[in-house]
């Protein structure tokens, strides 16, 4: 148990703080506690746990991203016109071309940091801004609605009525979500090209003087951020049904707050996939709670902004320093 | 030199060079290592050992090399894969590990380096990684993250991981510097087997007692350059200095009577739960007192209550006659205490800012001008006054810290304290990977500065550096000053007999 506590402090702290603002809000807000709005939480964060488990690595490997939303909103545009001029393709056609498409974004990134040695927020706040400007320079901002049937067909992975006659549905973007938190975790924690990344962002010198290939990490950890997403963007319409070019722009930040209060250290070597789901669910159901009790969105901000400072501010604090003090003592 | 082709070598360079910017680091060195032999590499900070080791394990590609041969086999580029695979493995000054990684993948992190995808297996990683520590004889949990042990374990977890992989060529960059004299005893027993088993072992030490009792033949470099190879066999401590340093240095008790000097520190029954019990000291003004003892002993947890780094439990401290309580380590410093810790390199420095901002960083409120900005000429004479003082051999003060060698960082963190101006001076194992010379240097700044009043606790497991040293040395053990020895009527070996008993 104790060295449950160690390693995953921050893990255990989210979980339990998370717990209790379920039971709170399971008193205070009557519809809380329901399949439906169970269900739809899941629905409307899948598209976030998409991209932060792509942040997570990122951030494992010492970097930070900047630029991924809006290269989601890139690949849509860039797809929904590709996929109709060959045709409208199907779903398969559709993972490849944004995925790879999204890798190829993230590459970019990768390349310009390790070839010009520049830090990774400087290039990513270029690209972002790059990718942007193009984007709404070729799309004119305007909204693409003409787009295969296939990409915005309704497809449940999980139905329900209740009594009432509610529907309650999990949409395929929660299976791909799913598919992406497992991939990852595989990635980072079963992999030795996953535990490599921990090195380079832990210590990157002592990485290089054990023969880590700096250039393939951030290749890795920025393509995998753009393979994730390549995902998101791709899920997204799904939900919308439509390619909105400046959607997602400004939804970089809410990721990364959700992922580094999941315990992700800027500055690389320390991220858990279960942190970065918490943190994840603990944005995501904040947000559900407040609205649900008719508190303005701008409380939500503030509460989001304070929960991150108490999260990193209280990490120094060794829990489980604390109770073996304690033991000792008694 | 018929017979020198028909010996077999692990290693040999002939005419290899190295230089950062405008810093010769390595100038035509050649370096032979036998196979099975332990040889040491010797010479001062900043000499270019670190650099030569990076350059056979292909982490710096030289400038120039007519040839570089591992185990007979010649060598035109070499990255640190490649020069494991052929059974190089190090022990890294900087220990060069993963403090956010479990001890158990800091061992067998190395297994895990390269493209081709495998898949990790922790039980086996932690059995593996358990197996070596248990060669070492220590134990350690294997599961806790790297940065919650103490420095002297994280150089343990360094040498088990250079031992994992079963290497014919094993460089160890001062691994003792961090040890206790139990762990140094049984590396250095460990050396020897891995030598009577032809492993060829390259071992860099500034403790010349050790050097001189492990290696058969040591190479002296000076400023990149070849002194030459001698055998150690009557070889003595104060002749390697000479080779290393170029001049002759002076080593002598140096204590002295203080009767009239006023008490600057006291100590009363000071006690910590677990940690050292009923510790009366005193330390007058001027006075140099040596706390000598195994490490475990409590010394260092002493320093952290003197420092207000933690609340002792019991007993009380006076600073100057005036009651001393201090709540922070501040407020400590404000009281004129200054704190040259054990682990300063991963404590004192910060790696990134420059040589020049490290030195002043804890004086900056003394280098305002009346503007309230800070006076950049007045830093700058701090800055020179310091590295001129201390002889750390830099190329510009403005360069990053993670540029100097290692000894020459620790120079800098004491130059860092002794510009605060304290009233009382804790170093605790000051010389630790300094060079002879600079330790003399260091040694005559000390004295220096306690000729002029300042009081100063010297913690050190090194007896000859207490023994020449300190006016008064207290031996310390089981959290418990045991015994006050005078150096002038007590000699090394009596004093190291009564420790190590
Ligand atoms: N990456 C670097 N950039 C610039 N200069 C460097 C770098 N690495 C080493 N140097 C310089 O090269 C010289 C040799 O350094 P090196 O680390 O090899 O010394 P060393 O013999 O290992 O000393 P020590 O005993 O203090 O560890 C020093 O003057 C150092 O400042
Ligand atoms: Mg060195």
């Amino acid at each position: 148990m104790r060295d449950l506590m160690k390693s995953y402090t921050i893990e255990v702290r989210l979980a339990v703080v998370l717990a209790l603002i379920c039971v709170g809000l399971s008193i205070a807000a009557p519809q809380f506690a329901t399949l439906p709005n169970a269900t739809s939480l899941l629905n409307n964060s899948a598209v976030n746990l998409i991209w932060a488990v792509g942040l997570l690595v990122v951030l494992i490997a010492g970097g930070i991203d900047i630029s991924f939303a809006v290269a989601s909103s890139v690949v849509q545009y860039v797809a929904a016109k590709m996929l109709m001029a060959v045709g409208g393709g199907n779903w398969v056609l559709g993972f490849l071309f944004c995925g790879s498409l999204g890798i190829l974004l993230g590459l970019l990134n990768a390349w310009l940091i390790h070839g010009f040695r520049i830090i990774s927020i400087v290039v990513t706040i270029a690209t972002f801004n790059a990718f942007f400007g193009l984007l709404m320079f070729f799309s004119g901002g305007r909204n693409i609605y003409n787009l295969p049937d296939w990409w915005t067909a309704r497809i449940f992975i999980f139905e329900h009525e209740n009594a009432q006659g509610v529907w309650s549905e999990l949409t395929l973007s929660v299976a791909v979500m799913i598919g992406c938190v497992v991939a990852t975790w595989a990635l980072i924690r079963r992999t030795n090209i996953g535990r490599q990344l921990y090195a380079f962002g832990d210590n990157p010198e002592g990485a290089r003087r054990a023969g880590v290939n700096i250039a393939v990490m951030q290749g890795v950890a920025f393509g995998w951020m753009g393979l994730m997403a390549g995902i998101a963007g791709l899920c997204q319409v799904n939900i919308v049904k439509e390619v909105v070019p400046n959607a997602l722009y400004g939804r970089e930040l809410d990721v990364l707050a959700a992922v580094v209060l999941g315990g992700a250290r800027l500055g690389g070597g320390k991220g858990t996939i279960l942190g970065c789901v918490l943190g994840v669910m603990f944005v995501a159901i904040t947000q559900n709670g407040l609205n649900l009790l008719g508190v303005s969105p701008f409380a939500f901000q503030m509460i989001i902004g304070a929960a991150i400072l108490i999260a990193i501010s209280t990490s120094n604090i060794d829990l489980s320093q604390v109770l073996r003090k304690k033991e000792v003592r008694s | 030199m018929t017979t020198a082709s028909a010996e077999r070598f692990a290693l040999r360079l002939h005419k290899v060079s190295k230089a950062f910017g405008g810093v010769q680091a390595l100038n035509k060195v050649d370096f032979e290592v036998r196979a099975g032999e332990v040889h040491c590499l010797a010479g001062e900070n900043g000499c270019g050992k670190s650099t030569l080791i990076k350059v056979v394990t292909g982490v710096h590609r030289p400038e120039s090399a007519d040839l570089i041969e591992l185990f007979g086999q010649r060598i035109d580029r070499i990255t640190p894969v490649q020069a494991r695979e052929l059974g190089v493995s190090v022990i890294w000054q900087d220990l060069a590990l993963f403090p956010h990684m479990s001890v158990a993948e800091n061992i067998a992190f190395d297994d895990l380096v390269g493209l081709r995808p495998k898949s990790v297996r922790y039980g086996e990683m932690t059995t593996r990684a358990g197996k070596v520590l248990e060669r070492l004889g220590v134990r350690m949990e294997l599961g806790a993250p790297l940065h919650s042990l103490p420095i002297a374990q994280r150089q343990v977890v360094a040498i088990a991981r250079a031992l994992m992989n079963d290497a014919k060529l094993i460089f160890m960059d001062e691994p003792t510097a961090s040890l206790t004299q139990s762990e140094t005893d049984r590396l250095l027993d460990i050396v020897r087997k891995l030598s009577a088993q032809g492993v060829a072992i390259v071992f860099v030490s500034h403790r010349l007692a050790e050097v001189l009792e492990i290696a058969e033949r040591v190479t002296v470099v000076r400023d990149g350059n070849l002194v030459g190879v001698y055998p150690t066999e009557g070889m003595t401590q104060a002749r390697l200095g000479e080779l290393m340093t170029g001049h002759h240095i002076e080593n002598d008790v140096s204590a002295r009577d203080l009767p009239d000097a006023p008490v600057a520190f006291q100590a009363r029954g000071l006690s910590r739960h677990g940690e050292f019990h009923d510790v009366d000291l005193t330390i007058k003004a001027g006075e140099v007192v040596g706390l000598t003892g195994l490490i475990g002993a409590g010394r260092t947890e002493l320093a952290h209550v003197m420092m207000g780094m933690r609340r002792a439990d019991s007993g009380d401290m006076q600073l100057n006659g005036a009651p001393y309580r201090p709540k922070s380590v501040r407020a400590a410093i404000e009281q004129g205490m200054a704190y040259v810790s054990e682990d300063r390199l991963s404590l004192g420095l910060l790696q990134k800012q420059s040589i020049a901002d490290n030195t002043v960083i804890s004086v900056l409120r003394k280098l305002t001008s009346v503007t309230g900005l800070i006076s950049e000429s007045r830093k700058a004479d701090l800055v020179r006054h310091w590295i001129k003082e201390l002889g750390v051999k830099i190329g510009a003060p403005e360069d990053p810290i993670s540029t100097l060698s290692g000894g020459n960082q620790q120079k800098v963190v004491l130059a860092k304290w002794l510009a605060t101006d304290p009233k009382l001076l804790i170093l605790d194992s000051p010389t630790v990977g300094v060079d002879v010379g600079a330790r003399a240097g260091i040694f005559r700044i000390v004295r220096q500065l306690a000729d002029e009043g300042l009081a100063i606790l010297l913690i050190s497991d090194e007896v000859t550096e207490v023994m020449h040293n300190s006016d008064r040395i207290l031996h310390m053990a089981d959290g418990r000053i045991q015994q006050e020895y005078d150096p002038r009527t007590i000699s090394v070996p009596q004093l190291e007999e009564r420790i190590y008993a």
